[in-house]
């Protein structure tokens, strides 16, 4: 299973380390054994042969639902880490709204074990911050830190009262666990479904206004000056967010910030002819957000760009667009979508690979994330100019409910290494 | 798939009818002039023609309705169709049926055109997408995004007093935010050319952003009345009057109600339009509703010749046809 594995001649790009020039990378013991240097008497078992292609850090998603346990009939982790493979990625962060909740040890224990047996990828559960997430009760983070969760969260989930947040940011700080919020009134959200804006006006969708989201992280941000807590705002989708977010830590304080890939490059026109495959929460929004949220990037007041995977059975997509679930599959769409930000000259290639890597490692604070020696080998191999078009026969997740099926994308992930192992493509089907 | 490219096929005729978005100036045109060769038909001692004889139309109404599903209902039983009306708000959807099987059991009885009302906005579209080619479908009312043939039976009423679209002003007064009778007036008076639209109302019932539609936003009813050809008042539902939306009915009635007093500020002939069900001594005084400058009830009347036009077309059937 150790095997030595040599990736020979490609682009290594390394964020963490500033590292960008060919060179080779060679994996021992599940290790990274040298970077542009072969160790003493290396002799590779396997030659990943990367001329042309590009080698980072394997992809870490901060927010992607396996949907297992209790919801199989979407997808099962077993089916997902094929995906995730195919689309370059190693370590999820898994939000807490399973079923069994993510409130107990066992809970975490069990999707430890579905994972260590997929032997593919690594999962990162996400604890519930509030008991079965219901806003009311504290959850046992004690408990969930000591099995390993290293943040909660309240998922989609409001927190009932200012009160319950407050006393929740209180006690995540004394266990020093990351909170993750994902920002929305659910007061203002008021059963929306769409960006409050133009062309949710028109199409008679209730819309959920931004203020949803400014409110939400304004009153976090407050709190956090009384509880000193660590807070990540999951999955940003307003400019004004984003300006509250920038000054916040313009001021010093602890907090972080991803954005979904697909609010990169889609806009509320999308939904036009009640499209249910662009239904997803937090909306769609305008041009000028989209366009805040990739200067975000670029800037780094939002160190990761995640997937926001959520599969779904077809019947989730087919109804009336209000009455339909949102969410979108998009394992393996997160490389593309970030190469495009690069071609679109939005940001550099580095730049969209630390938001894949070191950036979610760091708001995490996650072992790998970089190709340093003696780092874990995780591996991503991948042809940037490679088009494949989203079918059957690309597309692993169970899921297919995204948008950009039967497009073509650009940006291939050519080879994954999970823990020195290579996982996609199937090793047993390459010589 | 586009809305326009949902509802119309190659040749540019209706192929379903879910929203006036869209379409065009000739065909909003030909609809009410299919209408108005329809109107005699309702005039007669048999009130009959066999145009749609052998069709099967089913009335999907998951959502209730009184005067629309009647008007519907008469306008397919003058073209000599069969008529099926399902009232599912009471039936399998309640048992836990998707919206899909619904139509999928439904489709299965061979029937030919489904007339529906729903809840959810862009319910008529889904539907529309996934029936079998040969089931016609007409938006009745779909959430708050369209309720086309109601703005046709609208802007064929306002032809009957004042054809010279391009000459006139309109004012829409009230609950525009959950208006799906609005948003398709809005788009049926802009395809005619109309020279203003006015949304009336308070802020917590006129989105900003319906500026964007092409029409002018008015605060005050005063200022969105003066001068106005047609006044189009909306109705407002009991749950929204009691403090959500507005304080009271009675504040609403102080700020928003048409009087006769505050109806001389339009035009002196001025029509005066209501979709109902009117909520007297809220949306406007009874002395109004009844009064000369009222056609309200003509709008019920010329419903069903719109809903005959637009069901015989829909059918793609010639509508020119010399009618008895």
């Amino acid at each position: 299973m150790n095997e030595r594995i040599l990736i020979r001649g490609g682009r290594v790009i390394d964020p963490a380390h500033g590292i960008d020039g060919v060179m080779d990378v060679c994996i021992a013991e599940g290790r990274i054994v040298g970077v542009g240097h072969h160790p003493d008497g290396f002799r590779p078992d396997r030659v990943v042969e990367a001329n042309q292609h590009v080698v980072c850090p394997g992809f870490i998603d901060i927010c992607a639902r396996l949907r297992e346990p209790g919801f199989e009939h979407k997808a099962t982790i077993a089916g997902e880490s094929l995906a995730a493979a195919a689309g370059g990625i190693v370590t999820i962060c898994m939000p807490p709204d399973t079923y069994p909740v993510i409130d107990t040890p066992a809970v975490v224990q069990l999707i430890h074990d579905k994972a260590a047996l997929t032997g593919r990828l690594r999962i990162v559960p996400i604890g519930a911050l509030t008991r079965g997430l219901k806003g009311q009760d504290l959850s046992e983070m004690s408990a969930l830190r000591q099995t390993g969760c290293r943040a909660v969260g309240n998922a989609h989930a409001p927190v009932a009262t200012t009160l319950v947040l407050r006393r929740a940011l209180e006690y995540a700080a004394s266990h020093d666990l990351l909170v993750v919020v994902r920002p929305e009134d659910p007061d203002l959200a008021d059963q929306g479904c769409v960006h409050e804006g133009p062309v949710g006006t028109r199409m008679g969708l209730r819309g959920i206004p931004q203020a949803a989201e400014t409110v939400a992280v304004a009153q976090v941000l407050a709190l956090i000056e009384h509880t000193g807590a660590r807070v990540h705002f999951a999955q940003l989708s307003s400019a004004r967010a984003m300006r509250s977010i920038t000054r916040a830590q313009e001021k010093g304080f602890p907090v972080t910030a991803d954005v979904a890939a697909h609010q990169l490059h889609l806009t509320d026109t999308a939904i036009e002819g009640f499209d249910a495959l662009c239904h997803v929460r937090p909306p769609l929004r305008g041009l000028l957000d989209r366009d805040s949220l990739r200067e975000g990037v670029r800037d780094g007041v939002i160190r990761a760009i995640c997937s926001d995977h959520q599969p779904h059975e077809p019947d989730a997509k087919l109804d009336a667009f209000p009455a339909t679930e949102p969410g979108m599959a998009a394992l393996q769409t997160l490389l593309p979508l970030s190469l495009k930000l690069v071609e679109e000259g939005v940001m550099s290639l580095s730049r969209a690979i630390a938001a894949l890597t070191c950036g979610p490692a760091t708001i995490m604070r996650l072992e790998g994330g970089d190709l340093q020696s003696g780092a874990v080998a995780d591996v991503c191999v991948f042809d940037p100019n490679a088009k494949w078009t989203v079918n059957e026969q690309t597309w692993h997740s169970s899921g297919r409910n995204t948008p950009f099926w039967g497009t073509t994308l650009e940006g291939r992930v050519t080879h994954t290494l999970w823990a020195g192992r290579l996982v996609f493509p199937n090793p047993e089907s390459v010589s | 798939m586009t809305a326009t490219d949902l509802q119309l096929d190659e040749r540019g005729r209706l192929r379903h009818f879910l929203s006036i978005e869209g379409l065009s100036r000739e065909l909003l045109v030909s609809i009410m002039d299919a209408a108005e060769s329809f109107s005699s038909v309702t005039e007669q001692t048999v009130k009959k023609v066999p145009l749609l004889r052998g069709k099967t139309i089913v009335n999907l109404f998951f959502e209730t309705s009184t005067r629309t599903r009647t008007t519907f209902e008469l306008a397919a039983k003058r073209l000599s169709a069969d008529v099926l009306n399902v009232n599912i708000a009471t039936s399998a959807t309640t048992k836990g049926e998707s919206l899909l099987d619904t139509i999928r059991n439904i489709e299965a009885m061979h029937v030919d055109m489904f007339v529906v009302r729903h809840a959810q906005s862009g319910a008529s579209h889904f539907i529309a997408r996934h029936v079998a080619p040969h089931i016609s479908v007409i938006n009745a009312g779909d959430g708050r995004h369209a309720h086309p043939t109601q703005a046709m039976l609208d802007v064929y009423t306002i032809r009957k007093h004042k054809p010279d679209f391009q000459q006139l002003t309109v004012a829409i007064v009230g609950d525009i935010l959950h208006s799906r009778v609005a948003r398709s007036e809005i788009h049926a008076l802009r395809i005619l050319g109309v020279r203003e639209i006015r949304a009336v109302g308070p802020r917590t019932l006129i989105p900003s952003d319906i500026g964007r539609m092409g029409v002018n936003i008015h605060h005050d009813l005063d200022s969105g009345l003066k001068d106005v050809d047609v006044v189009i008042m909306l109705r407002l539902q009991r749950e929204r009057m009691s403090g959500g939306f507005i304080p009271s009915a009675h504040e609403y009635y102080a700020c928003f109600g048409l009087t006769a007093s505050r109806l001389a500020l339009a035009k002196a002939d001025a029509i005066v339009m209501h979709p109902g069900p009117i909520n007297r001594g809220v949306e406007m005084d009874s002395k109004v509703a009844d009064g000369c400058q009222s056609v309200i009830l003509q709008q019920v009347t010329h419903g069903i010749a719109i809903r005959m036009a637009v069901l015989s077309m829909a059918m793609r059937l010639d509508t020119r046809m010399e009618t008895p």
